[in-house]
Protein backbone atom coordinates (compact mmCIF):
# COMPACT_ATOMS: atom_id res chain seq x y z
CA UNK A 1 0.00 0.00 0.00
CA UNK A 2 1.22 3.75 -1.18
CA UNK A 3 1.95 4.68 2.81
CA UNK A 4 1.55 8.67 1.14
CA UNK A 5 -2.07 8.16 1.62
CA UNK A 6 -3.50 9.52 4.55
CA UNK A 7 -5.78 7.18 7.20
CA UNK A 8 -9.03 8.04 9.03
CA UNK A 9 -8.98 7.10 12.76
CA UNK A 10 -11.18 3.82 11.29
CA UNK A 11 -8.24 2.53 9.06
CA UNK A 12 -7.83 -0.38 11.54
CA UNK A 13 -11.32 -0.98 11.82
CA UNK A 14 -12.06 -1.57 8.44
CA UNK A 15 -9.31 -3.93 7.71
CA UNK A 16 -9.95 -6.02 10.29
CA UNK A 17 -13.30 -6.05 9.58
CA UNK A 18 -12.30 -7.08 5.96
CA UNK A 19 -12.91 -3.81 4.14
CA UNK A 20 -11.82 -3.90 0.56
CA UNK A 21 -9.16 -0.77 1.13
CA UNK A 22 -8.70 1.67 -2.30
CA UNK A 23 -6.86 5.30 -2.61
CA UNK A 24 -9.55 7.82 -2.64
CA UNK A 25 -8.38 11.52 -2.90
CA UNK A 26 -5.28 11.21 -1.24
CA UNK A 27 -6.88 8.60 2.03
CA UNK A 28 -6.85 5.24 2.14
CA UNK A 29 -10.32 3.99 2.20
CA UNK A 30 -12.84 1.14 2.13
CA UNK A 31 -14.95 1.12 -1.27
CA UNK A 32 -16.77 -1.59 0.10
CA UNK A 33 -17.32 -4.49 2.80
CA UNK A 34 -19.31 -7.33 1.90
CA UNK A 35 -20.19 -6.01 -1.79
CA UNK A 36 -21.57 -2.46 -3.46
CA UNK A 37 -25.02 -3.71 -4.14
CA UNK A 38 -25.82 -5.64 -0.75
CA UNK A 39 -24.85 -2.79 1.29
CA UNK A 40 -26.85 0.03 -0.92
CA UNK A 41 -29.88 -2.00 -0.18
CA UNK A 42 -28.88 -2.04 3.68
CA UNK A 43 -29.36 1.38 3.54
CA UNK A 44 -32.43 1.64 1.82
CA UNK A 45 -33.85 -1.52 3.78
CA UNK A 46 -32.26 -0.35 7.33
CA UNK A 47 -29.03 1.38 8.16
CA UNK A 48 -25.93 1.54 7.46
CA UNK A 49 -22.68 3.23 9.02
CA UNK A 50 -20.13 5.18 6.64
CA UNK A 51 -17.10 6.52 7.85
CA UNK A 52 -16.42 10.10 6.24
CA UNK A 53 -13.79 11.24 8.54
CA UNK A 54 -11.52 11.93 5.44
CA UNK A 55 -14.15 15.06 4.72
CA UNK A 56 -12.53 18.50 6.44
CA UNK A 57 -14.14 21.04 8.75
CA UNK A 58 -12.91 24.19 9.54
CA UNK A 59 -14.56 26.95 12.18
CA UNK A 60 -14.88 30.12 11.35
CA UNK A 61 -15.63 32.31 14.74
CA UNK A 62 -15.42 36.18 15.92
CA UNK A 63 -17.71 39.50 14.90
CA UNK A 64 -16.21 39.01 11.10
CA UNK A 65 -17.66 35.39 10.82
CA UNK A 66 -20.76 35.89 9.16
CA UNK A 67 -19.85 38.03 7.13
CA UNK A 68 -16.81 36.35 5.87
CA UNK A 69 -19.24 33.31 4.99
CA UNK A 70 -21.68 35.68 3.02
CA UNK A 71 -19.10 36.56 0.78
CA UNK A 72 -17.49 32.96 0.54
CA UNK A 73 -20.48 31.23 -0.04
CA UNK A 74 -23.22 31.30 -2.58
CA UNK A 75 -26.23 30.50 0.13
CA UNK A 76 -27.62 33.10 2.00
CA UNK A 77 -25.90 32.59 5.30
CA UNK A 78 -27.93 34.99 7.26
CA UNK A 79 -30.96 32.98 7.32
CA UNK A 80 -29.30 30.41 9.56
CA UNK A 81 -30.22 30.11 12.96
CA UNK A 82 -28.27 28.50 15.72
CA UNK A 83 -28.34 24.64 15.21
CA UNK A 84 -28.81 25.22 11.33
CA UNK A 85 -27.34 24.03 8.19
CA UNK A 86 -26.94 24.79 5.01
CA UNK A 87 -25.78 23.99 1.90
CA UNK A 88 -23.75 25.68 -0.47
CA UNK A 89 -20.95 26.61 -3.01
CA UNK A 90 -17.63 27.94 -2.84
CA UNK A 91 -17.24 29.61 -6.03
CA UNK A 92 -14.21 31.19 -7.97
CA UNK A 93 -14.64 35.05 -9.37
CA UNK A 94 -15.50 33.26 -12.45
CA UNK A 95 -18.03 31.50 -11.84
CA UNK A 96 -16.41 27.87 -11.29
CA UNK A 97 -17.13 26.09 -8.71
CA UNK A 98 -13.82 25.80 -5.85
CA UNK A 99 -16.14 22.77 -3.82
CA UNK A 100 -19.73 22.43 -2.17
CA UNK A 101 -20.03 22.46 1.29
CA UNK A 102 -22.65 22.48 4.34
CA UNK A 103 -22.56 25.49 6.91
CA UNK A 104 -23.18 24.47 10.46
CA UNK A 105 -24.14 27.77 12.81
CA UNK A 106 -22.89 26.49 15.85
CA UNK A 107 -22.67 29.71 17.79
CA UNK A 108 -24.11 33.67 17.68
CA UNK A 109 -20.92 34.27 16.08
CA UNK A 110 -19.29 30.46 15.47
CA UNK A 111 -19.49 28.90 12.41
CA UNK A 112 -18.16 25.00 11.03
CA UNK A 113 -17.93 24.45 7.16
CA UNK A 114 -17.86 20.79 6.13
CA UNK A 115 -15.89 20.36 2.89
CA UNK A 116 -14.59 17.58 0.72
CA UNK A 117 -10.94 15.97 1.58
CA UNK A 118 -9.61 15.77 -2.32
CA UNK A 119 -10.29 20.10 -1.80
CA UNK A 120 -8.62 20.38 2.44
CA UNK A 121 -5.90 22.23 1.23
CA UNK A 122 -7.24 24.37 -2.23
CA UNK A 123 -10.32 25.29 0.50
CA UNK A 124 -8.12 26.58 3.06
CA UNK A 125 -6.34 28.74 0.87
CA UNK A 126 -9.39 29.96 -0.75
CA UNK A 127 -11.28 31.10 2.71
CA UNK A 128 -8.43 32.46 4.72
CA UNK A 129 -7.14 34.56 1.23
CA UNK A 130 -8.09 38.14 2.82
CA UNK A 131 -10.02 36.94 5.64
CA UNK A 132 -9.80 40.10 8.45
CA UNK A 133 -8.59 40.42 12.13
CA UNK A 134 -12.13 39.97 12.95
CA UNK A 135 -12.69 36.05 11.70
CA UNK A 136 -10.76 33.42 13.07
CA UNK A 137 -10.41 30.09 11.08
CA UNK A 138 -9.00 27.02 12.15
CA UNK A 139 -8.96 23.65 10.04
CA UNK A 140 -10.02 21.24 12.42
CA UNK A 141 -10.00 18.33 10.18
CA UNK A 142 -7.14 16.26 11.59
CA UNK A 143 -9.14 16.01 14.85
CA UNK A 144 -12.26 15.54 13.63
CA UNK A 145 -13.70 12.05 12.87
CA UNK A 146 -17.32 11.87 11.12
CA UNK A 147 -19.17 8.65 11.04
CA UNK A 148 -22.89 8.73 8.63
CA UNK A 149 -25.84 6.73 9.76
CA UNK A 150 -28.12 6.74 7.43
CA UNK A 151 -31.02 4.62 6.47
CA UNK A 152 -34.92 4.00 7.79
CA UNK A 153 -33.37 2.68 11.56
CA UNK A 154 -30.82 5.40 12.00
CA UNK A 155 -32.91 7.20 13.41
CA UNK A 156 -33.87 4.38 16.61
CA UNK A 157 -29.81 3.23 16.47
CA UNK A 158 -28.70 6.71 17.08
CA UNK A 159 -31.77 7.28 19.56
CA UNK A 160 -30.89 4.54 21.59
CA UNK A 161 -27.51 5.52 22.09
CA UNK A 162 -27.70 9.18 22.51
CA UNK A 163 -28.26 11.54 25.58
CA UNK A 164 -30.27 13.75 23.83
CA UNK A 165 -33.91 13.44 22.14
CA UNK A 166 -33.04 13.14 18.52
CA UNK A 167 -36.57 12.76 17.04
CA UNK A 168 -36.56 16.58 18.09
CA UNK A 169 -33.27 16.99 15.24
CA UNK A 170 -35.07 18.66 12.52
CA UNK A 171 -33.81 17.92 8.51
CA UNK A 172 -30.50 20.08 8.50
CA UNK A 173 -30.45 20.57 12.04
CA UNK A 174 -27.46 19.61 14.06
CA UNK A 175 -27.42 19.66 18.40
CA UNK A 176 -24.50 18.54 20.45
CA UNK A 177 -24.81 15.56 22.89
CA UNK A 178 -23.24 12.40 24.05
CA UNK A 179 -23.81 9.33 21.87
CA UNK A 180 -22.35 5.76 23.11
CA UNK A 181 -20.52 7.94 26.13
CA UNK A 182 -18.87 10.32 23.03
CA UNK A 183 -19.19 14.37 22.77
CA UNK A 184 -20.81 14.66 19.24
CA UNK A 185 -22.74 17.33 16.72
CA UNK A 186 -25.45 15.40 15.72
CA UNK A 187 -26.21 16.63 12.32
CA UNK A 188 -29.52 15.33 10.39
CA UNK A 189 -27.95 15.80 7.13
CA UNK A 190 -26.54 12.74 4.78
CA UNK A 191 -25.81 11.73 1.41
CA UNK A 192 -27.98 8.50 0.64
CA UNK A 193 -31.82 10.27 0.25
CA UNK A 194 -32.32 8.31 3.54
CA UNK A 195 -33.35 9.21 6.55
CA UNK A 196 -30.32 9.97 9.13
CA UNK A 197 -27.34 11.34 10.70
CA UNK A 198 -24.02 12.85 10.36
CA UNK A 199 -21.84 12.57 13.60
CA UNK A 200 -19.54 14.73 14.42
CA UNK A 201 -17.19 13.48 17.22
CA UNK A 202 -13.09 13.45 18.01
CA UNK A 203 -11.26 12.00 16.20
CA UNK A 204 -9.64 9.64 19.80
CA UNK A 205 -13.48 9.09 20.32
CA UNK A 206 -14.25 7.47 16.43
CA UNK A 207 -13.44 4.24 16.76
CA UNK A 208 -15.31 3.56 20.33
CA UNK A 209 -18.33 5.34 18.41
CA UNK A 210 -18.16 3.17 15.42
CA UNK A 211 -18.14 -0.07 17.28
CA UNK A 212 -21.02 0.67 19.45
CA UNK A 213 -23.48 1.93 16.23
CA UNK A 214 -22.42 -1.67 14.81
CA UNK A 215 -22.82 -3.25 17.85
CA UNK A 216 -25.99 -1.43 19.63
CA UNK A 217 -27.35 -1.50 15.11
CA UNK A 218 -26.41 -5.58 14.97
CA UNK A 219 -30.21 -6.18 15.26
CA UNK A 220 -31.56 -3.27 13.40
CA UNK A 221 -29.55 -4.76 10.52
CA UNK A 222 -26.75 -2.01 10.63
CA UNK A 223 -23.76 -2.64 8.74
CA UNK A 224 -20.60 -1.02 7.63
CA UNK A 225 -20.95 0.72 4.21
CA UNK A 226 -17.82 1.56 2.06
CA UNK A 227 -17.34 4.34 -0.91
CA UNK A 228 -18.47 2.65 -3.27
CA UNK A 229 -22.64 1.96 -1.98
CA UNK A 230 -21.72 6.15 -1.30
CA UNK A 231 -21.80 6.58 -4.38
CA UNK A 232 -24.54 5.03 -5.69
CA UNK A 233 -26.43 5.56 -3.59
CA UNK A 234 -26.26 9.19 -4.19
CA UNK A 235 -26.37 8.98 -7.83
CA UNK A 236 -30.23 7.24 -7.14
CA UNK A 237 -30.11 11.07 -5.85
CA UNK A 238 -28.56 13.24 -8.45
CA UNK A 239 -26.72 14.16 -5.44
CA UNK A 240 -23.38 15.93 -7.46
CA UNK A 241 -20.24 14.40 -6.52
CA UNK A 242 -17.31 16.83 -6.21
CA UNK A 243 -14.79 16.48 -8.88
CA UNK A 244 -17.09 14.31 -11.09
CA UNK A 245 -20.68 16.61 -11.47
CA UNK A 246 -18.98 19.74 -10.89
CA UNK A 247 -15.35 21.23 -10.43
CA UNK A 248 -13.68 24.40 -11.29
CA UNK A 249 -15.07 24.83 -14.76
CA UNK A 250 -18.41 24.15 -13.97
CA UNK A 251 -20.75 26.97 -12.49
CA UNK A 252 -23.51 25.92 -10.43
CA UNK A 253 -26.56 27.55 -12.61
CA UNK A 254 -25.23 24.64 -15.19
CA UNK A 255 -25.11 21.71 -12.55
CA UNK A 256 -28.87 22.24 -11.24
CA UNK A 257 -27.67 24.25 -7.95
CA UNK A 258 -29.51 27.17 -8.40
CA UNK A 259 -31.26 26.67 -5.13
CA UNK A 260 -28.12 27.90 -3.48
CA UNK A 261 -27.30 30.55 -5.16
CA UNK A 262 -28.70 33.81 -3.59
CA UNK A 263 -28.06 37.14 -5.42
CA UNK A 264 -30.19 39.29 -3.30
CA UNK A 265 -28.38 38.62 -0.13
CA UNK A 266 -25.64 41.05 -1.66
CA UNK A 267 -22.37 40.55 -2.97
CA UNK A 268 -20.28 36.82 -3.03
CA UNK A 269 -17.66 35.78 -4.85
CA UNK A 270 -18.71 34.48 -8.08
CA UNK A 271 -21.61 37.02 -8.08
CA UNK A 272 -21.00 38.94 -11.17
CA UNK A 273 -20.07 35.69 -13.17
CA UNK A 274 -23.11 33.72 -12.26
CA UNK A 275 -25.54 36.33 -13.15
CA UNK A 276 -24.66 36.69 -16.27
CA UNK A 277 -25.08 32.89 -16.86
CA UNK A 278 -27.87 33.67 -15.34
CA UNK A 279 -29.09 36.48 -17.41
CA UNK A 280 -28.06 34.77 -20.62
CA UNK A 281 -29.38 30.95 -19.52
CA UNK A 282 -27.04 28.13 -18.74
CA UNK A 283 -25.54 26.87 -21.80
CA UNK A 284 -25.74 23.28 -20.91
CA UNK A 285 -27.05 21.26 -18.01
CA UNK A 286 -26.55 18.48 -15.66
CA UNK A 287 -29.36 15.90 -16.43
CA UNK A 288 -30.08 12.78 -15.29
CA UNK A 289 -30.07 9.89 -18.19
CA UNK A 290 -31.61 6.42 -17.56
CA UNK A 291 -29.99 4.05 -20.49
CA UNK A 292 -32.24 1.84 -22.26
CA UNK A 293 -29.70 -1.15 -21.64
CA UNK A 294 -27.66 -2.78 -18.76
CA UNK A 295 -23.94 -1.16 -20.40
CA UNK A 296 -22.49 1.65 -17.97
CA UNK A 297 -22.12 5.05 -18.41
CA UNK A 298 -19.28 6.22 -16.73
CA UNK A 299 -17.44 9.52 -16.08
CA UNK A 300 -16.09 11.26 -19.89
CA UNK A 301 -18.30 8.90 -22.41
CA UNK A 302 -19.66 11.28 -24.80
CA UNK A 303 -23.54 12.17 -25.39
CA UNK A 304 -24.93 12.27 -28.53
CA UNK A 305 -28.07 13.21 -30.74
CA UNK A 306 -28.16 12.10 -34.33
CA UNK A 307 -24.63 11.39 -34.33
CA UNK A 308 -23.11 14.75 -32.77
CA UNK A 309 -21.64 14.96 -30.02
CA UNK A 310 -23.80 16.99 -27.28
CA UNK A 311 -22.44 16.60 -24.19
CA UNK A 312 -20.64 14.27 -21.90
CA UNK A 313 -21.35 11.48 -18.84
CA UNK A 314 -20.28 13.10 -15.51
CA UNK A 315 -21.16 10.03 -13.37
CA UNK A 316 -22.91 6.40 -14.08
CA UNK A 317 -23.47 3.65 -12.69
CA UNK A 318 -25.76 0.26 -11.88
CA UNK A 319 -28.65 1.47 -9.69
CA UNK A 320 -29.14 -1.00 -7.55
CA UNK A 321 -32.84 0.51 -6.15
CA UNK A 322 -33.93 1.49 -9.47
CA UNK A 323 -32.74 -1.37 -10.85
CA UNK A 324 -31.03 -0.20 -14.42
CA UNK A 325 -28.25 1.82 -15.35
CA UNK A 326 -28.08 5.51 -14.70
CA UNK A 327 -26.35 8.34 -15.10
CA UNK A 328 -25.79 11.76 -14.87
CA UNK A 329 -24.58 14.29 -17.62
CA UNK A 330 -23.70 17.54 -18.78
CA UNK A 331 -25.94 18.15 -22.43
CA UNK A 332 -26.21 21.15 -24.70
CA UNK A 333 -29.46 23.03 -23.21
CA UNK A 334 -31.43 22.43 -26.08
CA UNK A 335 -31.30 18.62 -25.42
CA UNK A 336 -32.10 18.89 -21.64
CA UNK A 337 -35.98 18.28 -21.17
CA UNK A 338 -36.93 15.67 -19.41
CA UNK A 339 -38.03 12.91 -22.22
CA UNK A 340 -35.38 13.74 -24.62
CA UNK A 341 -33.94 10.53 -26.55
CA UNK A 342 -30.26 10.26 -26.68
CA UNK A 343 -27.69 8.48 -26.24
CA UNK A 344 -24.05 7.63 -24.94
CA UNK A 345 -21.38 6.28 -26.32
CA UNK A 346 -19.76 3.20 -24.66
CA UNK A 347 -16.58 1.51 -26.26
CA UNK A 348 -17.99 3.03 -29.61
CA UNK A 349 -21.25 1.99 -29.37
CA UNK A 350 -24.16 4.13 -28.51
CA UNK A 351 -26.61 2.87 -26.19
CA UNK A 352 -29.69 4.59 -25.84
CA UNK A 353 -30.63 7.04 -23.14
CA UNK A 354 -33.77 9.24 -22.33
CA UNK A 355 -33.49 12.13 -20.22
CA UNK A 356 -35.83 11.65 -16.88
CA UNK A 357 -36.49 13.40 -13.80
CA UNK A 358 -34.61 12.88 -10.66
CA UNK A 359 -34.04 11.74 -7.95
CA UNK A 360 -34.01 8.54 -9.99
CA UNK A 361 -35.14 6.88 -6.67
CA UNK A 362 -37.84 9.07 -4.16
CA UNK A 363 -36.35 11.08 -1.63
CA UNK A 364 -37.01 9.33 1.88
CA UNK A 365 -35.24 12.67 3.65
CA UNK A 366 -37.06 14.00 6.78
CA UNK A 367 -38.00 17.15 5.64
CA UNK A 368 -40.16 19.56 7.80
CA UNK B 1 -10.28 -18.96 -0.10
CA UNK B 2 -9.69 -19.56 -3.40
CA UNK B 3 -12.07 -21.86 -5.71
CA UNK B 4 -10.02 -23.27 -8.51
CA UNK B 5 -11.69 -26.70 -9.73
CA UNK B 6 -9.14 -29.33 -10.69
CA UNK B 7 -10.51 -30.49 -14.00
CA UNK B 8 -10.45 -26.80 -15.70
CA UNK B 9 -8.39 -24.56 -17.33
CA UNK B 10 -7.09 -21.28 -17.24
CA UNK B 11 -5.71 -18.33 -18.59
CA UNK B 12 -3.35 -15.28 -16.87
CA UNK B 13 -6.68 -12.98 -17.73
CA UNK B 14 -8.84 -14.77 -15.20
CA UNK B 15 -10.86 -17.51 -17.45
CA UNK B 16 -11.79 -20.61 -17.06
CA UNK B 17 -12.05 -23.21 -19.67
CA UNK B 18 -13.50 -26.49 -20.18
CA UNK B 19 -13.64 -28.95 -22.32
CA UNK B 20 -17.07 -30.69 -23.33
CA UNK B 21 -16.99 -33.24 -26.44
CA UNK B 22 -14.68 -31.23 -28.51
CA UNK B 23 -16.53 -28.18 -27.73
CA UNK B 24 -14.65 -25.53 -25.00
CA UNK B 25 -16.97 -23.78 -22.28
CA UNK B 26 -15.75 -19.95 -20.88
CA UNK B 27 -16.25 -18.48 -18.27
CA UNK B 28 -14.32 -16.17 -15.72
CA UNK B 29 -13.09 -17.44 -12.12
CA UNK B 30 -13.73 -16.82 -8.78
CA UNK B 31 -10.87 -14.81 -8.47
CA UNK B 32 -11.78 -12.89 -10.88
CA UNK B 33 -15.86 -11.92 -9.94
CA UNK B 34 -14.58 -11.67 -6.29
CA UNK B 35 -11.73 -8.65 -7.87
CA UNK B 36 -14.69 -7.25 -9.60
CA UNK B 37 -17.27 -6.82 -6.89
CA UNK B 38 -21.23 -6.95 -8.08
CA UNK B 39 -21.09 -7.66 -12.16
CA UNK B 40 -24.29 -5.47 -13.74
CA UNK B 41 -23.31 -6.07 -17.22
CA UNK B 42 -21.60 -8.61 -19.36
CA UNK B 43 -21.64 -7.96 -23.42
CA UNK B 44 -20.49 -10.60 -24.66
CA UNK B 45 -20.41 -11.65 -29.16
CA UNK B 46 -22.66 -13.17 -31.42
CA UNK B 47 -22.99 -17.02 -32.00
CA UNK B 48 -20.63 -17.16 -35.78
CA UNK B 49 -18.42 -14.89 -34.53
CA UNK B 50 -14.60 -16.17 -34.70
CA UNK B 51 -12.40 -15.91 -31.68
CA UNK B 52 -8.71 -15.63 -31.19
CA UNK B 53 -6.90 -17.19 -28.17
CA UNK B 54 -5.85 -14.01 -25.82
CA UNK B 55 -7.87 -11.68 -27.48
CA UNK B 56 -10.80 -9.95 -26.07
CA UNK B 57 -14.62 -11.18 -26.51
CA UNK B 58 -16.50 -8.66 -24.25
CA UNK B 59 -16.63 -6.83 -21.36
CA UNK B 60 -17.49 -7.63 -17.97
CA UNK B 61 -18.74 -4.50 -16.19
CA UNK B 62 -18.96 -4.29 -12.19
CA UNK B 63 -20.22 -0.85 -10.16
CA UNK B 64 -16.80 0.09 -9.85
CA UNK B 65 -14.56 -1.48 -12.99
CA UNK B 66 -14.78 -2.46 -16.54
CA UNK B 67 -12.91 -5.23 -17.98
CA UNK B 68 -11.90 -6.95 -21.14
CA UNK B 69 -12.91 -11.04 -21.52
CA UNK B 70 -10.23 -13.02 -22.98
CA UNK B 71 -10.73 -16.25 -25.61
CA UNK B 72 -8.89 -18.96 -24.12
CA UNK B 73 -8.63 -20.63 -27.37
CA UNK B 74 -9.24 -19.84 -31.11
CA UNK B 75 -12.40 -20.88 -32.71
CA UNK B 76 -15.94 -19.88 -33.84
CA UNK B 77 -18.79 -19.52 -30.80
CA UNK B 78 -21.40 -21.86 -30.86
CA UNK B 79 -23.48 -20.40 -28.08
CA UNK B 80 -23.64 -17.81 -25.92
CA UNK B 81 -24.86 -17.43 -22.08
CA UNK B 82 -28.34 -15.12 -23.08
CA UNK B 83 -29.34 -15.46 -19.46
CA UNK B 84 -26.68 -12.96 -18.65
CA UNK B 85 -28.14 -10.52 -20.05
CA UNK B 86 -31.05 -10.47 -16.99
CA UNK B 87 -29.02 -11.66 -14.60
CA UNK B 88 -25.26 -10.37 -14.92
CA UNK B 89 -25.37 -11.44 -11.04
CA UNK B 90 -24.88 -14.59 -11.75
CA UNK B 91 -21.31 -14.14 -13.04
CA UNK B 92 -20.67 -13.76 -8.64
CA UNK B 93 -23.27 -16.18 -7.67
CA UNK B 94 -21.87 -19.46 -10.10
CA UNK B 95 -18.74 -18.08 -11.82
CA UNK B 96 -18.41 -22.08 -12.90
CA UNK B 97 -21.80 -22.74 -13.37
CA UNK B 98 -24.76 -20.55 -14.32
CA UNK B 99 -22.11 -17.49 -15.13
CA UNK B 100 -20.27 -19.40 -18.13
CA UNK B 101 -20.40 -16.69 -20.82
CA UNK B 102 -19.43 -18.69 -24.69
CA UNK B 103 -18.86 -22.32 -25.64
CA UNK B 104 -16.59 -21.90 -28.68
CA UNK B 105 -15.62 -24.41 -31.26
CA UNK B 106 -11.77 -24.69 -31.30
CA UNK B 107 -10.03 -24.07 -34.81
CA UNK B 108 -6.88 -25.60 -33.03
CA UNK B 109 -6.43 -28.41 -30.43
CA UNK B 110 -2.86 -27.46 -29.48
CA UNK B 111 -4.14 -24.29 -27.83
CA UNK B 112 -5.69 -26.16 -25.17
CA UNK B 113 -1.93 -27.29 -24.06
CA UNK B 114 -0.94 -23.88 -23.04
CA UNK B 115 -3.45 -23.36 -20.76
CA UNK B 116 -2.83 -23.16 -17.09
CA UNK B 117 -3.52 -26.13 -15.06
CA UNK B 118 -5.15 -25.63 -11.58
CA UNK B 119 -2.19 -26.24 -9.88
CA UNK B 120 -0.93 -23.52 -12.33
CA UNK B 121 -3.57 -21.20 -12.07
CA UNK B 122 -3.34 -21.69 -8.41
CA UNK B 123 0.00 -20.41 -7.94
CA UNK B 124 -0.76 -17.30 -10.33
CA UNK B 125 -3.21 -15.59 -8.08
CA UNK B 126 -1.19 -16.72 -4.88
CA UNK B 127 1.49 -14.53 -6.09
CA UNK B 128 -1.22 -11.68 -6.98
CA UNK B 129 -2.75 -12.77 -10.17
CA UNK B 130 -1.35 -10.15 -12.62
Amino acid sequence: MDTSLKRTPLFSAHVKAGARMVPFGGWEMPVQYSGIVEEHRAVRSAVGCFDVSHMGEFEVEGPGARASLQRLTTNDVSALEVGQVQYAVLCHPHGGIVDDLTVYRLAAERYMITVNASNIDKDWAHVTAGAGPDVRWRNVSAATGLIAVQGPRAEALVGRLADVDVTRIGYYRAASGRVAGATTLISRTGYTGEDGFELYVGADDTEALWNALLEAGRADGAVPVGLGARDTLRLEMRYALYGNDIDDTTNPLEAGLGWVVKPAKGDFIGREAIERVRAAGPTRRLVGLELAERAVARHGHPVVKDGTAIGVVTSGSYGPSVDRSIAMAYVASAHAAVGTELGVEIRGQVRGARVVKTPFHPSRVKKG
Amino acid sequence: MSNVPADLKYTREHEWAKQESGRVRVGITHFAQDQLGDVVFVELPKVGTRVRAHQTFGVVESVKAVSDLFAPVSGEIVEVNAALAQKPETVNQEPYAGGWMLVVAPSDAAEWEQLLTAAQYEQFIAEGGH
